[in-house]
């Protein structure tokens, strides 16, 4: 079993989310965050007031699969997140050691 | 502005006690040939100079006809009415509107030295009054005409109250709303708590002496304790109200929508000084620091700038020393300010610069973001002040009149011209047309119309609209940053800046070569002249000065003496988290 961890651009959301339905995924956590990359932040001006704005904000998309659909997750994430500009994001792999459902006590690939 | 206070004598009481007399010295005599109606020959000529005051001046005729004690006493009468009004016709033929005519029977129809001398016509001069020219033009039988103690005008009074409302919302919610989006989230609910509490502070202040010491008769400098609790303005046995006169004669309003409206324009300005140490300052101080800077500030500047004794005072050439004494400092010496660019706007943002001087930075500042937490809120804010300020602009006319229109078009005008001038400016100098510049830039236009509103015509409007955007603009960036003084809500870059450059601007737009309606010179008879550029400007020039000092000087000692008494700023640790829990025990927004 694998976590696929993404980070993407707020806006991409639906789309990658209905990707993922589409092969199959069965669940996803989302969450808002902020963070800084190669895509750096902005400048913001408030009556002569000027801020740099370091973090902007992205959205963490978490996925727990199994290994056989790791390479299309991968796959789909990357293509409905992309939009060949500077911010685009990253994907993490991790490997996932344990997996319990909690209304029925079912563990590993089972409870995915 | 204006002020005098006049008992409301009933007008009915009078003429149902049958008090009679003549309304003037008869100001032209028309003499007609036995038991005839046809005008004299020389008819035309006499009335000719007062169907020039009555079209000038908007003054009623009252026109009363004799007979001779010869014949039969109802053909008689009837012939003096017959007369008269041929000599009605006559006015109206040249000119004089129907409705300003009054024919009055006088209680004695007969009498004058001699019969030739009693066949005549009177026509005078008539004190302005509705409801009794009805009566006579009627007919009605012993019409009594005295002189009556004029009745406010129903349009006057609605306008005033109407626009006594708009002003208390350009403080509640406006303002707060204003200056609220622009403090970080963790002070919102402090600054609107802030504008709320001062705002009702005021008002109970100014119905319990502000209002006296602002607006009765004292010295050039304090008005006097006659209207204290507002005592006097309403007897409750009699049930008659006191009336405060407008820039009109014989056009009173009644003294308390007066009251309110001037208690909203005290309210505010002690609301806007908050701007300058918002987001540190301790809740105590605040208000402590209201009840000193309004007491020794706002009251004697607004008494020395609007405090007169009212048109209704100049009755004669010979009086108009004396009554001149009676005004305000100001006033005497001719500075203009129609709606408050001295007495609110600069009043207010030195003592909200003085504030940010004497109270020291926020923690972090120029360090950390201080962003605004919420222009939408603050784009709110400016758009309702903006419809608000037709209340306090249009309303200073006192009365629905031209002058009103006039204030309220160049509130509209000044003030579209200064969202344009600040957004370009700040477009071709800083890169970006921002929302909260354009809101900013609405307050400067409507800051600098104020001083300027039934002051100037449309040229003025557009000049000191467009020139106020750009001169704000840099009264927030460039002026900001060389007092290096944080100003948390530049009251000063846009209160006080834009309230010296409207209140000057006003000596020059004022000039009737510019559009403007020129300076009444002569209340007697309403007369303008006005002094030259120069002149006026200098004028202007002292009011600003005047002001700037001693709002100064009151805001920094009432300051050291709020420091001494309850301390001025929360703990280090009570401003990082936000004053909002510290000093409120609540939170603007939960997540």
């Amino acid at each position: 079993m694998k976590l696929v961890t993404a980070i993407i651009k707020p806006f991409k959301l639906d789309e990658v989310r209905e990707a993922l339905s589409a092969i199959g995924v069965q669940g996803i956590t989302v969450t808002e965050v902020k963070g800084f990359g190669r895509q750096k932040g902005h400048t913001e001006l408030y009556r002569g007031a000027e801020y740099v704005v370091d973090f902007l904000p992205k959205v963490k998309i978490e996925a727990a699969v199994k290994d056989d659909m790791l390479e299309r997750v991968i796959e789909s994430v990357e293509k409905a997140a992309n939009t060949g500009k500077i911010g685009d994001g990253k994907i993490f792999v991790f490997d996932l050691l344990q997996v319990v459902r909690i209304r029925t006590g079912e563990t590993g690939p089972d409870a995915l | 502005m204006k002020k005098i206070f006049t008992l409301f004598a009933m007008l009915c009481a009078l003429a149902i006690g049958g008090v009679v007399h003549a309304a003037d010295t008869p100001a032209a005599k028309l003499y007609f040939d036995t038991g005839k109606a046809d005008l004299p020959a020389d008819a035309a000529k006499a009335v000719a100079p007062l169907i020039d005051q009555a079209k000038s001046a908007k003054v009623k005729l009252q026109v009363s006809g004799f007979h001779d004690k010869t014949g039969d006493v109802a053909v008689n009468a009837e012939l003096a009415k017959k007369r008269a009004t041929a000599v009605q016709e006559m006015l109206v033929a040249g000119g004089v509107p129907a409705d300003m005519i009054v024919l009055a029977k006088p209680a004695e129809t007969t009498g004058g030295g001699d019969d030739k001398e009693a066949r005549r016509v009177e026509v005078a001069v008539f004190v302005a009054d509705a409801a009794a020219p009805a009566a006579a033009a009627a007919g009605a039988p012993a019409a009594a005409t005295a002189t009556p103690a004029p009745v406010p005008n129903k349009g006057d009074v609605a306008w005033m109250l109407t626009s006594t409302a708009f002003v208390l919302m350009m403080s509640v919610p406006a303002l707060a709303l204003f200056y609220g989006g622009m403090v970080r989230s963790k002070n919102v609910l402090s600054v609107l708590m802030q504008v709320f509490v001062v705002f009702s502070l005021i008002s109970v202040l100014w119905c319990v002496y502000g209002y006296s010491l602002a607006f009765t008769e004292g010295n050039a400098y304090i008005g006097g304790f006659d209207r204290l609790f507002l005592k006097g303005t309403f007897d409750s046995a009699k049930g008659e109200f006191a009336m405060a006169s407008t820039f009109s004669k014989n056009t009173p309003i009644p003294e308390l929508v007066y009251v309110a409206f001037q208690a909203t324009f005290a309210a505010i300005t002690v609301c806007l000084i908050l701007g300058g140490f918002a987001e540190r300052v301790k809740f105590s101080a605040v208000l402590l620091f209201s009840v000193l800077w309004f007491t020794f500030s706002y009251l004697p500047i607004a008494h020395m700038v609007w405090f007169w004794p009212g048109p209704d005072a100049y009755t004669a050439a010979n009086v108009v020393d004396a009554t001149n004494a009676k005004a305000g400092l100001l006033w005497q010496w001719g500075a203009l300010d129609f709606a408050g660019g001295t007495v609110v706007h600069i009043n207010a943002g030195i003592a909200g610069i003085v504030g940010a001087y004497v109270m020291g930075k926020r923690i972090g500042f120029g360090k950390e973001s201080m962003a605004p937490h919420n222009l939408p809120m603050t784009m709110m804010g400016a758009s309702l002040l903006w419809m608000g300020w037709f209340g306090f602009n249009a309303g200073s006319a006192l009365e629905a009149n031209g002058s009103a229109s006039l204030a309220f078009i160049n509130t509209y005008l000044a003030t579209a011209c200064a969202v344009l001038s600040w957004t370009l400016g700040e477009w071709m100098f800083k890169g970006k047309p921002s929302m909260l510049g354009a809101a900013s830039g609405a307050v400067a236009g409507l800051v600098a119309i104020t001083p300027a509103a039934g002051n100037v015509g449309i040229p003025g409007a557009f000049v000191i609209g467009t020139a106020a955007g750009l001169v704000c603009l840099w009264g927030v960036n460039g002026l900001k940053h060389m007092l290096k003084v944080d100003d948390t809500l530049d009251v000063f870059g846009v209160h006080a800046v834009g309230g010296i450059l409207g209140a000057l601007l006003t000596g020059i737009f004022v000039s009737p070569d510019l559009g403007g309606p020129s300076v009444v010179s002569d209340w007697v008879t309403g007369k303008t002249e006005y002094p030259g550029y120069l002149a006026q400007l200098f004028i202007q020039a002292k009011a600003v000065g005047v002001t700037i000092l001693w709002s100064g000087v009151v805001a920094f000692v009432s300051y050291k003496i709020v420091d001494l008494v309850v301390g001025l700023r929360v703990p280090e640790e009570e401003e990082r988290e936000g004053l909002d829990i510290t000093a409120h025990g609540e939170s603007a927004y939960r997540s």
